[in-house]
């Protein structure tokens, strides 16, 4: 499929506004449960990392600490791009097999367009550009979010948190972080447009194709995740 | 002028097509013909390049569309146009986008003449007012015609139309018939139409082909159909009584004026 992907556009302009068009549909639509995902991911960490450190020998700065590197190393990049492969990747299973089963991409390949590159090419090209963006947006929120919860619930002042954030912290993490973004962005958008692009059948097929399709990028997204924690870490 | 030469098409153990050869003429609605599963629009999406053929050859215009690599038929591809079964319109796309669409993708022309030149093959399939409806509020009729309307928009040399008329009733299905023949001779396309409508063979039957069991069974225009003696073709052709008996009476009135 990918090969086949990989033509010169037969009008530049209606790609990039394709282009632009899956941007809008992958990067803003998915911007709401990733904001809320995010918020919500820091301040549960926040309250479960202060529940466990209950030695008092243990400085406080290391709950910001830990909630920074969890957020940055795992929870931005993995857990939203595994709500990504929910919400962005049924999605294009979905629409390219209806596509198919419809004979829309047919009606395409007849006018003499390449239909993978048509179809395939930006979705791929756009949760490139956008999923990274969304994962640094869950960092920040994340962190954001943590800081919000340790100074509603008295765990820590914002000061403490905002000192821990910036104690100990590692550069690399941020490039590890988004290696392992782009790498799932590129596992989000190309596993459910193979399903949906190949369905065969009729609703019922595109429907459970679909699902196929999550399932598989979730585990592939898993698998990554371990192989690039062993390469890079 | 498209001919084919014993195409042959074989999907895992089953025999869809065999030895399949004819000439298809331009400026003529050419039929293939044949009941439910007898490789009709296997045969059309061989044409088309949609599926590839075992075996034999597949000639436009004097050229070989099987030995053209991926790039050369991309660009005959660009003088074909398809109406499918179900419309195949671009759901997330008004009437006036999905008819744009080809316009948008090969042409250079400014967006005023695009929207005059849609706006010109929606008048000429009655279709006038339309522009900024959704596929979802059209009836079945007016989908088939903005799919005629997308084809012929770029005046295709080759105009593919699989099942125009199914789903449709009598009258719409002889109005998309004449609409069909009439932009076939005025831009003198080579037109190919499946279809197991008895009234579109009688109708606009310039040179059909009728297919059975993935095999060229029998060829000529609707007027030999009349007095063909295969009996598998007058089988599928005159299935009621009513129709055996039009068709008698054809051939009576046809010997009455030889004699």
């Amino acid at each position: 499929m990918l090969k086949g992907m990989v033509s010169k556009p037969e009008n530049s302009k209606l790609y990039w506004k394709e282009f632009m068009h899956q941007c809008s549909e992958i990067g803003i639509g998915s911007l709401g449960i990733v904001c809320v995902i995010s918020l919500f991911m820091g301040a549960v960490s926040a309250l479960q990392t202060a529940y466990q450190i209950t030695s008092p020998i243990m400085s406080k700065l290391i709950i910001a600490q830990i909630i920074r590197d969890t957020v940055i190393l795992e929870f931005a990049p993995t857990l939203i791009c595994i709500v990504l492969a929910g919400v962005v990747g049924s999605k294009i299973s979905s629409e390219l097999g209806n596509m198919r089963v419809s004979e829309q991409i047919d009606a395409i390949e007849i006018m003499g367009i390449n239909s993978k590159t048509f179809l395939i090419m930006p979705k791929i090209a756009a949760a490139l550009v956008t999923i990274p963006m969304l994962v640094i947006l869950a960092m920040v929120l994340g962190i954001y979010g943590g800081r919000l919860t340790v100074d509603i619930s008295g765990i820590i002042s914002t000061e403490t948190y905002d000192r821990g954030l910036k104690e100990l912290f590692i550069p690399y993490n941020v490039f590890f972080a988004m290696m392992k973004a782009y790498t799932f962005a590129f596992i989000v958008s190309s596993i459910p447009a193979y399903f949906g692009y190949y369905v065969k059948g009729g609703s019922l097929e595109i429907g459970r194709n679909s699902t196929k399709s999550v399932v598989v990028t979730c585990v592939v997204i898993l698998f990554a995740d371990y192989i690039l924690a062993a390469l890079l870490l | 002028m498209i001919e084919f030469k014993k195409i042959s098409k074989r999907f895992d153990d089953k025999q869809v097509l065999q030895d399949v050869s004819h000439i298809m003429y331009s400026g003529k609605t050419n039929l293939i013909i044949g009941s439910s599963g007898s490789g009709k629009t296997v045969l059309q999406k061989c044409l088309v390049g949609l599926y590839e053929v075992d075996a034999g050859e597949i000639i436009y215009d004097g050229l070989s569309f099987t030995k053209m690599n991926d790039e050369e038929k991309k660009m005959l591809r660009q003088q074909i146009g398809m109406l499918f079964q179900g419309s195949a319109l671009f759901d997330s796309m008004t009437v006036e986008g999905n008819v744009k669409f080809p316009l948008d993708m090969f042409t250079k022309d400014k967006e005023s003449e695009k929207i005059k030149k849609v706006n010109e093959v929606l008048e000429r399939v009655n279709l006038v007012g339309t522009n900024k409806k959704l596929p979802s509020q059209l009836s079945g009729g007016m989908k088939k015609r903005v799919g005629i309307a997308r084809a012929i928009v770029l005046n295709p040399k080759f105009l593919f139309c699989d099942e125009p008329n199914s789903g449709l009733d009598p009258q719409t299905s002889m109005l998309i018939d004449k609409l069909i023949h009439d932009v076939t001779i005025e831009f003198n396309m080579t037109t190919i139409i499946n279809t197991h409508d008895m009234n579109s063979v009688m109708e606009i039957g310039n040179n059909i082909i009728y297919l059975k069991d993935g095999k060229n069974e029998w060829t000529g225009n609707s007027k030999d159909i009349i007095f063909s003696e295969n009996k598998n073709l007058n089988d599928f052709i005159f299935a009621s009584k009513f129709l055996q008996d039009a068709k008698e009476m054809r051939m009576l009135e046809a010997k009455g004026k030889k004699d």
